[in-house]
C-alpha cells in the first residue's frame, strides 16, 4: 500500500468509473488521493491475516422471499422520467463495447 | 464418441459455460414477473430498473432450483455469497450484475456422457440476467447501428451459470454434453432450456495444442444458437487457431462471435481497456447458508435423471441405452408410459418402437390409455394383425384418444390371413408377373417388389408384407 | 395557552382535537416561508400536499378514527429518501428534477403515523460530506451563525429543526451525517442500530454503513419518531428481525447504577472548548447516579482509515447506476460510452468524483486485498474491541465532533481536514452500533457543542436513558 498513486493509476480508475478527467483534474486527483492514501499508512502496519473480514455489521443469513408476483411500477410514470424513450423502450445512442 | 478431434497434428481443449434461465414465477431479486413475450418494460420495479434506493431480496424458489441443478450434477452445495460484478452496459440497470464469485452455491460436479466419459463441472452459480437491446438502423446488428432501444423485462430474471472444466475434446462431445445437460435440466423442472429461445445460452472456450504440450491460448465463442451450430463453431474456431499457429502467428485471447451465415468466428471490436470487474460481496444481501436437512430435502425431491431412466427403459425393452428409440422416448418423458404399457403384459420392445414412431406430438402423458396400446401390441405379437395393420390401428387409437383395438380391427375388416390364402395370392402374383419372377429367380432381389406389390393390391393391403417376402424367398430357393 | 412546539405536544393536541393539524402545518410553512431564505435548509417545500394531508388528519380525528402517534406533526425529510412524485435530488445535478415512482419505507411509515411532510432538505451531494457545502444547489447556513456550516451531510434537516421550522426531521448517517450536524446545530440526532430502520428507498451511499434516523429538539421527540420508522422490513435484506425495545420508559428512567465508559485511548484532536463540555457531561452523569468507568477501544483510532476505504468503495459501485440511460441527467453523445463519461463528469460534483475514484481504486485488481479487504478486517477489530468494552460499560461517551461549527469555506479545500470531522462518529457505523448526539452547552463564540452517547447493537433504550439524563442536566424544558 505504501506506493504513491500515479497519473496512470488515476487515469485507469477514472476510465473504469467512466469519469472524464482533463490533465489538471488528474494532477489534482493524484495529489488529493495521494494525501488520503498516505494517511492510510496506519492500517498498513497492522498484521491482520488472522482476522476475518467483516462485510456486514449484523450476521444475518438466509433472508428469502416467496416466489410470488408483486405489482410492477407504472410504465408511463417511469418512462416519463426517462431521458429518451421510444415505443415503450429506453433509447440510447449507438452502443460501444460488448458487454461481458 | 471417444474419438478425439485432431487436425494437422493438433488437438482441441474445450470448456463450456452454459447459462440457463430458471423456471420461476418472479425475478431473482424482486417480485416482478419472469415472463417472456409481453410488451416491453411492463415487468419493472425499482430493482429491475436500478432506481435510486432499490434493494434486492433473494427468491427462495430460485435458490431451490439452483441447488437442484447442483445436486443433479453431483455438486457439493455450500454456503454462498452474492457478489457484485461491476461494468457499464446499457442493458445493465445498476451498472453491476449481482452474481456469485468466490463462494458459489454449487461446486465440483460432473456430467457423464453415454460412453462413460465424465466431463467435470467446476461450478454452477446464481446470477441475474440483463435487459435486452434492439439495435436500430441497417442490419439490426450492433455494429453501425444508429442507436438502441432497451427493454428491461428480462433484467433480473434468475440464471444459473454452469461452468464445465476444460475436459471436452471434440465438437461431438460438446454437443452431447449440452444435449445431456438440457435433458437433465428439463427432467428436474429447473428450466425449459431452449437454445433457440434463449433460455439456454452456450459459450465455448476453445484452445488447441499439440498433444503433450501445455494449454494454448483460448478464445471465447459466443452467439451460438443451436446444438448443431455449437459443433460447427467449435470446429471452425479450432481450425482457425491451428492455421494461425502453423503459420507462425499466435492466438490472441479474445471473445469471438459465431456467424452462422459464413461459418466462421469473428473478433468483436476489441475493448481498449481490460475488464476489471472489481468483484466484492454485495453489502445489500446476506449469505445463503443451506442446512444439511434442506439439502437432503432438495436431493430427495429430485426425480430420476435421464441417464438412469434410459438405463431402466433399456433393461425393460432388452435394448441398448444409447439407441435412438430409448433416447428419444426418455427425452419426451414417455418412458413411464412405456413401462405402464408393459405392466399390462405387452412386449415392451414393440411398445417402445410404436411410442417412438407415433407419439412425437403427444407429450409425457399420451392420451391413449396404456391398456389400449398394450392390447394392440398383444394382437400384433400374436399375429392377429400385421405390423402394417397395427400402425393403422395405432393411428385410430391416437385420433380417438383410445379404444378397443380388436373392435377397430374388425371395423376395418382387418383379419389375419391364413397361410392357404397367402400361398394362393403368391402363386397368382407369380403367374401374373412372369418377367419379374424370372428376374427375381435370376438373383435380382429388387424384382421382388413388383410381386409383393401385386399381392398387396390383390389383398387390398391385408396381406402381411413380411410373410409374403418370406414365401417368395423360400419359393426361389 | 402557547401552541405546542414539540412533536409529542403537537401530536397530543391534534389527537385530542385541541389543535388542528392544518394549524400545526400552517405554522411550520409560515416559518419556513419567512426565514428559510436566510438559512437555505429546504430544496423543496411541499406546501400544497402538506395542507391536503393535514386536512385529512383533521378529518380522521373528527370521524373518530386513530390518526396515528405523530398526527399532524410537520416533518422535513433529507432529500436522499424517495418520495413518490416529489423531487428527490440528493442535492446533485445528476437527479435534478427526478420524481421517484415509489416511496421509501420510512416515508410510508411516517404517513401511517400521521406525520405531515412539509419538504425535502439540503444535504452534501449523495450524502458525501461533513458540511453540506457539497450540495449542487447551495449552502445551508447554521441557524446559530449564518457564516458557519450546519455540518453534514444532513445539514438541511439539522438546520430545519434548529431554526424551529419543524420539530423533527429525518436524516441519514453513514459516518456521522446525522450526529455531527446535530452537534453543530445544537439539536438531538440519532443513528440507530444498523438494520433497525429500513434502507428501502434511501438512496444508497455506503450500503453496509447507511442508516436513517431522526433529528429533534429534544430526546423524547427523537424517540417517538424513531419508534415510528423502525422495525423489520422484508423489502430490505439487511433489516434486522427484532430491533430495540420500547423507548418511552427509557427516556424517563434515569441512569442510577449505569456504567458510563470513558475511552482512555480515544484519538486526541478535540478543541479545548469541546473537551470542556465533554468532561462536564461525565460530571453530570456521575451526579445523576452513574458510575464512570475507564475502558479501552484500541482500534477506534483506525476507524477513519477503514471508513474512507469501505465507504467510497461501496459508493463507487452504488453510484455507477447514474449513467444517463433510464432516469436523471443525460448529456447527449455519439455513443453510449461517450454518453456515460459526459453525463457523469457533468452530473457529479468534485467530492463525489473524488470518492468514486478512491473507491474504485480500493476495489481494483491488485489493490483489493491491501485496501478494501484490509479495511474489512479492521472493521472486525473495531467491533471486537467495542464488544470487550461493553462487558465493562453500558454506554460510552465521546465528543460528537472535534470542533464547533466552522466557517463556510474553511475546510472545503482540504478533503482530509474535512474527513477528520468524523473521527468520533465513524466507528459506530463500522460496528453497526447505535449512537446519538445530545446538545450539551456551548463552546467558542457561543456555538453548540454535542456529546455523543454510544451503545451496543439494539441498545437504544439504554442510549436514550443516558441521552435524556444529559438533557435533563442541561435543563432543557419541554411542554
Amino acid at each position: 500500500m505504501a506506493g504513491r498513486i500515479t497519473d496512470d493509476d488515476v487515469a485507469h480508475v477514472a476510465r473504469l468509473a467512466r469519469l472524464g478527467l482533463d490533465p489538471d483534474d488528474v494532477q489534482r486527483a493524484v495529489a488529493e488521493l495521494g494525501a488520503v492514501l498516505e494517511h492510510f499508512a496506519d492500517i498498513d502496519a497492522l498484521e491482520l491475516d488472522a482476522v476475518e473480514p467483516m462485510a456486514q455489521p449484523y450476521p444475518l443469513t438466509n433472508v428469502l422471499r416467496e416466489d410470488v408476483v408483486t405489482t410492477s411500477l407504472d410504465r408511463d410514470e417511469v418512462l416519463a422520467q426517462a431521458p429518451d424513450a421510444v415505443d415503450g423502450r429506453f433509447a440510447v445512442p449507438p452502443i460501444l463495447g460488448d458487454g461481458a | 464418441m471417444t474419438e478425439r478431434w485432431t487436425y494437422e497434428g493438433f488437438e482441441m481443449v474445450v470448456g463450456l459455460e452454459v447459462h440457463v434461465e430458471l423456471d420461476t414465477a418472479t425475478k431473482l431479486f424482486s417480485g416482478s414477473a419472469n415472463r417472456f413475450g409481453d410488451d416491453p418494460n411492463v415487468h419493472i420495479d425499482p430493482v429491475t430498473l436500478g432506481l435510486p434506493g432499490a434493494l434486492p431480496v433473494l427468491n427462495a424458489r430460485a435458490v431451490e432450483l439452483g441447488a437442484r441443478i447442483g445436486l443433479a450434477l453431483g455438486c457439493t452445495v455450500q454456503a454462498c455469497v452474492f457478489a457484485r460484478k461491476n461494468y457499464f452496459y446499457p442493458d445493465m440497470p445498476k451498472a453491476y450484475q449481482i452474481s456469485q464469485y468466490d463462494k458459489p452455491l454449487n461446486i465440483d460436479g460432473r456430467l457423464a456422457l453415454s460412453d462413460g466419459t465424465v466431463i467435470g463441472v467446476e461450478r454452477a452459480h446464481l446470477e441475474e440476467d440483463t435487459g435486452k437491446s434492439t439495435h436500430l438502423g441497417g442490419s439490426g446488428r450492433i455494429h453501425g447501428s444508429e442507436g438502441s432501444l432497451i427493454d428491461f423485462n428480462r433484467a433480473g430474471v434468475p440464471l444459473v451459470e454452469i461452468v464445465s472444466r476444460p475436459d471436452i475434446v471434440s465438437p461431438d462431445q460438446a454437443r452431447e454434453y449440452v444435449s445431456e445437460l438440457r435433458a437433465i435440466l428439463v427432467a428436474i423442472g429447473a428450466s425449459d432450456a431452449r437454445m433457440e429461445e434463449g433460455s439456454m445460452r452456450v459459450d465455448a472456450n476453445v484452445s488447441v495444442r499439440r498433444p503433450g504440450e501445455p494449454l494454448g491460448t483460448r478464445c471465447e465463442i459466443k452467439n451460438v444458437n443451436s446444438v448443431r451450430s455449437l459443433g460447427r463453431a467449435i470446429d471452425a474456431e479450432a481450425r482457425r487457431q491451428v492455421a494461425l499457429i502453423t503459420a507462425g502467428e499466435s492466438v490472441v485471447q479474445q471473445t469471438r462471435h459465431w456467424d452462422e451465415g459464413d461459418g466462421r468466428t469473428h473478433a468483436l471490436r476489441s475493448k481498449e481497456d481490460a475488464d476489471d470487474y472489481r468483484y466484492f460481496p454485495d453489502p445489500d444481501l446476506v449469505p445463503f447458508v443451506p442446512s444439511a436437512e434442506w439439502i437432503d430435502e432438495v436431493r430427495s425431491a429430485l426425480p430420476p435423471l435421464p441417464a438412469k431412466r434410459r438405463a431402466a427403459l433399456a433393461v425393460l425393452c432388452g435394448v441398448a441405452a444409447d439407441t435412438e428409440a430409448v433416447m428419444t422416448v426418455v427425452e419426451r418423458g414417455q418412458d413411464a408410459y412405456v413401462a405402464e404399457v408393459a405392466t399390462h403384459g405387452a412386449d415392451a420392445a414393440r411398445a417402445l418402437v410404436h411410442v417412438k414412431e407415433a407419439f412425437a406430438e403427444l407429450g409425457a402423458r399420451p392420451g391413449v390409455p396404456a391398456s389400449d396400446l398394450a392390447a394392440l401390441v398383444a394382437m400384433e405379437s400374436s399375429g392377429a394383425v400385421t405390423a402394417t395393420q397395427a400402425k393403422t390401428l395405432l393411428g385410430d387409437l391416437i385420433d380417438a384418444g383410445g379404444g378397443d383395438p380388436a373392435a377397430l380391427a374388425a371395423q376395418r375388416g382387418f383379419e389375419a390371413m391364413d397361410d392357404g390364402e397367402l400361398v394362393a395370392l403368391v402363386d397368382a402374383a407369380i403367374a401374373a408377373e412372369p418377367d419379374a419372377w424370372q428376374k427375381y429367380c435370376a438373383g435380382e432381389d429388387k424384382a421382388m417388389g413388383a410381386l409383393v406389390g401385386h399381392v398387396m393390391k390383390a389383398s387390398r393391403g391385408q396381406a402381411d408384407g413380411k410373410a409374403v417376402s418370406a414365401l417368395l424367398v423360400s419359393r426361389r430357393s | 395557552m402557547s401552541t405546542p412546539s414539540t412533536a409529542i405536544g403537537i401530536a397530543a393536541a391534534v389527537r385530542s382535537g385541541s389543535m388542528s393539524a392544518v394549524d400545526a402545518v400552517e405554522q411550520s410553512l409560515e416559518r419556513i416561508g419567512a426565514s428559510d431564505g436566510d438559512i437555505g435548509a429546504f430544496l423543496t417545500v411541499t406546501a400544497s400536499s402538506a395542507r391536503d394531508e393535514a386536512a385529512a388528519i383533521d378529518a380522521a380525528v373528527a370521524s373518530g378514527s386513530d390518526p396515528g402517534p405523530l398526527a399532524g406533526v410537520p416533518i422535513a425529510i433529507k432529500d436522499n429518501m424517495c418520495t413518490r412524485g416529489i423531487p428527490t435530488t440528493c442535492a446533485s445535478r445528476m437527479l435534478d428534477g427526478w420524481l421517484p415512482p415509489y416511496d421509501a419505507t420510512v416515508i410510508s411509515r411516517l404517513r401511517t403515523a400521521g406525520a405531515v411532510i412539509v419538504g425535502k432538505t439540503n444535504l452534501d451531494e449523495f450524502a458525501m460530506g461533513s458540511s453540506t457545502e457539497n450540495s449542487a444547489f447551495g449552502v445551508t447556513k447554521n441557524p446559530h451563525d449564518p457564516t458557519r456550516v450546519p455540518g453534514g451531510s444532513s445539514g438541511g434537516s439539522a438546520a430545519a429543526v434548529a431554526a424551529g421550522f419543524v420539530p423533527v426531521s429525518l436524516g441519514s448517517d453513514t459516518g456521522g451525517s446525522i450526529r455531527q450536524p446535530a452537534g453543530l446545530c445544537g439539536v438531538v440526532g440519532v443513528k440507530p442500530t444498523y438494520g433497525a430502520v429500513s434502507r428501502l428507498g434511501l438512496v444508497a451511499f455506503a450500503s453496509s454503513l447507511d442508516q436513517i434516523g431522526p433529528f429533534a429538539g429534544n430526546v423524547a421527540d427523537a424517540a417517538v419518531v424513531l419508534e415510528a420508522i423502525a422495525g423489520h422490513d422484508p423489502g430490505d435484506s439487511t433489516s434486522i428481525p427484532e430491533p430495540f425495545g420500547p423507548l418511552g420508559a427509557a427516556v424517563t428512567r434515569g441512569v442510577e447504577g449505569m456504567r458510563v465508559g470513558r475511552i482512555t485511548d480515544l484519538p486526541a484532536g478535540a478543541d479545548p472548548d469541546v473537551t470542556e463540555r465533554f468532561e462536564a457531561a461525565f460530571d453530570a452523569l456521575a451526579d445523576a447516579g452513574a458510575d464512570i468507568v475507564d475502558v479501552e477501544v484500541p482500534a477506534f483510532t483506525y476507524g477513519l482509515t477503514a471508513y474512507y476505504l469501505i465507504a467510497p468503495a461501496e459508493a463507487s459501485s452504488n453510484l455507477a447506476r447514474y449513467d444517463g440511460v433510464r432516469y436523471g441527467h443525460r448529456v447527449a453523445a455519439p455513443d453510449t460510452d461517450a454518453m456515460y463519461v459526459a453525463t457523469r463528469t457533468d452530473g457529479f460534483g468534485a467530492e463525489v468524483k473524488r470518492r468514486i475514484l478512491l473507491g474504485t481504486y480500493a476495489l481494483s485488481a491488485g489493490y483489493y486485498d491491501a485496501y478494501y479487504g484490509k479495511a474489512q478486517r479492521v472493521r472486525r477489530l473495531i467491533a471486537d474491541d467495542f464488544a470487550r468494552a461493553y462487558t465493562h460499560a453500558d454506554v460510552l461517551l465521546t465528543p460528537t465532533a472535534p470542533t464547533v461549527a466552522f466557517e463556510i469555506g474553511a475546510k472545503s479545500d482540504d478533503p482530509l481536514a474535512m474527513y477528520l470531522c468524523d473521527t468520533y462518529t465513524i466507528p459506530s457505523n463500522l460496528a453497526g452500533h447505535p449512537a446519538m448526539s445530545v446538545p450539551f452547552g456551548t463552546g467558542a463564540d457561543g456555538l453548540p457543542v454535542g456529546v455523543q452517547v454510544l451503545a451496543p447493537a439494539v441498545g437504544e433504550a439504554t442510549m436514550f436513558a443516558v441521552g435524556a439524563a444529559l438533557e435533563r442536566a442541561m435543563g432543557a424544558s419541554d411542554d
